[in-house]
């Protein structure tokens, strides 16, 4: 557990541009029919560096999508979308930013310390050197003894922990995470959680969660936006207020049970 | 934050391996079994039938024959048959090689043209449907008889199974696996070689194992219309053209051929579980 640190809502802290900005972004798609869907609509969102933003909301209500065109795997139809100053497309060839997915999508040809060199070796790191940087985030992530194991002998909390050190080894500014818990069981999940932020306190990462399970938002964020169905609107934007370090016994807080309900109206709405 | 992994003690490596020369065993005895049983299954059809020597002969004089000279003062036919099966076997390898390197390159060049793919595809196709008899004179009246219109015959069979095995391979990759590559902004060569290809080798070796008898049969076709004595086709015509006078070499020689196949297909066996180690139907 790291010491008292400061909070960090974008109320404490003096204002600076926005490390993510998204103004006015549409995306449809055409379905094998022949219809045309609209999966996201005019979509506003600012983030900030350093902030913990989750995204919830309904099934289909697009929030994957909004982070794949945060991280250029998709395009808008309309709008614009900014990353560290940059269009999508330069922020991913410039590696800003690191992916987690539902699947941990580890190379099973691969070693626990091989997968978390792969984006090393693709951006040209010397072996010594990715070595060394690998074997720090598997630190980091306390699988060190499982540097030689192959992914199918670890758990799935095991291998989402390995995918998130191999998402934090080049130092990008941004993590993106769709749903990265959501195959575990609901222990493993809350365990997951508390080494994420412990992670995020140690490496002060802007984060983007994409979530389906209020209470982990709520535990996790410095904000969090719910999201409307199919179309996908931006409904409410809730700052999240409670100090962080946040350990397990915030979540029987009364302000976090508040906060939980907030969420909770907002996906009614 | 300890979670015990699943293969980590001592004592589990050590029961592993006892189960595993369990499971070898097993095996090994489940073949003899089988071998038992079919030449049971062969005398008793023999005996039931009333058939002789000429229609099927014993299975005795069939291995007896082995071990007899072909002629007065000449070498045993064993001897002959299985320099003939080295014979065979070295042209066998390589048109392996050949048809491997062909048919794999064709689908690493289809895995990134869809457009070259349905347009040269048909032809890849076709090329298999028109029977290699018709083929093999071609290809010596081309090359002249020797070694390499043999490999190239049987290259011809090889190319196929590598060829659509390994495209399968090449573009069923999971799409996950391909957005985290495009997250590090990776090159198509990069995807290839990281991604593409590695999740290709459980394809990959189950083509060359189909390719590896593939091309002993290529082969011993290949001999046929060249003329070639030294190989297992020339044993083949030879025995086929004295039947009558010994019918069990005929047998013997299809017994060495079939030895031939399964050595090719060892082998490639054996090189599969060396480097395909992680694929879920060989994890354990």
């Amino acid at each position: 557990m790291t010491a008292s640190s400061p909070a960090r809502a974008p109320a404490d802290t003096t204002p600076t541009a926005p490390i993510v900005s998204i103004k006015n972004v549409n995306r449809r798609f055409k379905t094998p029919t022949g219809q045309i869907v609209t999966a996201l609509q005019d979509v506003n969102l600012d983030i900030y560096p350093g902030e913990f933003i989750s995204i919830i909301g309904p099934s289909g209500c697009g929030k994957s999508t909004l982070l794949r065109i945060v991280g250029d795997l998709l395009s808008p139809s309309d709008g614009q979308v900014t990353v560290n100053g940059k269009t999508p497309h330069e922020a991913r060839l410039a590696r800003d930013y690191g992916m987690v997915f539902q699947a941990a999508v580890l190379y099973d040809w691969r070693s626990v310390i091989k997968n978390i060199e792969l984006p090393l070796e693709i951006m040209k790191y010397p072996p010594e050197k990715r070595r060394a940087r690998a074997r720090e985030m598997l630190n980091l992530v306390e699988l060190a003894d499982f540097a030689d194991h192959y992914p199918w002998q670890l758990s799935g909390g095991m291998q989402q922990r390995v995918a998130i050190a191999r998402a934090l080894t080049f130092e990008p500014s941004i993590l993106l995470m769709d749903e990265p818990f959501g195959a575990l069981d609901e222990m493993t999940r809350e365990r997951m959680n508390i080494e994420l932020l412990k992670i995020w306190a140690k490496t002060q990462k802007t984060v983007i969660f994409i979530t389906h399970s209020i209470h982990e938002a709520v535990y996790l964020s410095s904000r969090v936006i719910v999201m409307s169905a199919r179309p996908g609107k931006l409904v409410k934007d809730i700052p999240i207020t409670l100090p962080y370090p946040r350990g397990p016994e915030i979540r029987d807080s009364e302000e976090f049970f508040h906060l939980v309900s907030e969420v909770r109206s907002g996906l009614r709405a | 934050m300890a979670e015990a992994s699943l293969r980590s003690d001592v004592s589990n490596r050590t029961q592993k391996l006892s189960g595993e020369v369990n499971r070898a065993l097993r095996g090994v005895l489940s073949f003899v079994v089988v071998m038992i049983a079919l030449v049971v299954l062969w005398q008793g059809i023999k005996a039931i039938f009333n058939l002789d020597g000429l229609v099927l002969p014993n299975v005795e004089d069939i291995l007896g024959a082995l071990f007899q000279p072909i002629q007065e003062g000449k070498p045993l036919l064993g001897q002959i048959l299985l320099g003939a099966a080295l014979f065979t076997l070295r042209e066998a390898v390589l048109g392996f090689a050949f048809g491997a390197v062909l048919g794999f390159a064709l689908a690493v060049i289809f895995a990134h043209s869809r457009l070259l793919e349905r347009g040269l595809m048909p032809f890849v196709v076709a090329s298999q449907t028109v029977p290699i008899l018709a083929i093999a004179p071609m290809v010596v009246v081309w090359l002249k008889a020797g070694w390499l219109s043999v490999a190239v015959i049987a290259a011809y069979l090889t190319f196929f199974p590598v060829t659509i095995n390994t495209l399968r391979g090449l573009v069923s990759v999971p799409a996950t696996a391909l957005e985290l590559m495009q997250s590090y902004a990776a090159t198509r060569r990069e995807i290839l070689l990281k991604l593409r290809i590695p999740h290709a080798l459980p394809y990959i070796f189950t083509a060359l194992k189909i390719s590896a008898t593939a091309s002993v049969v290529g082969a011993i076709i290949g001999e046929l219309p060249s003329g070639i004595q030294d190989g297992l086709g020339g044993a083949i015509i030879n025995f086929n053209q004295y039947y009558l006078q010994g019918p069990q070499r005929l047998w013997a020689t299809n017994l060495m051929a079939a030895l031939t196949g399964i050595v090719a297909f060892v082998a490639v066996a054996i090189v599969e579980r060396l480097l395909v180690r992680w694929s879920p139907a060989d994890r354990n």
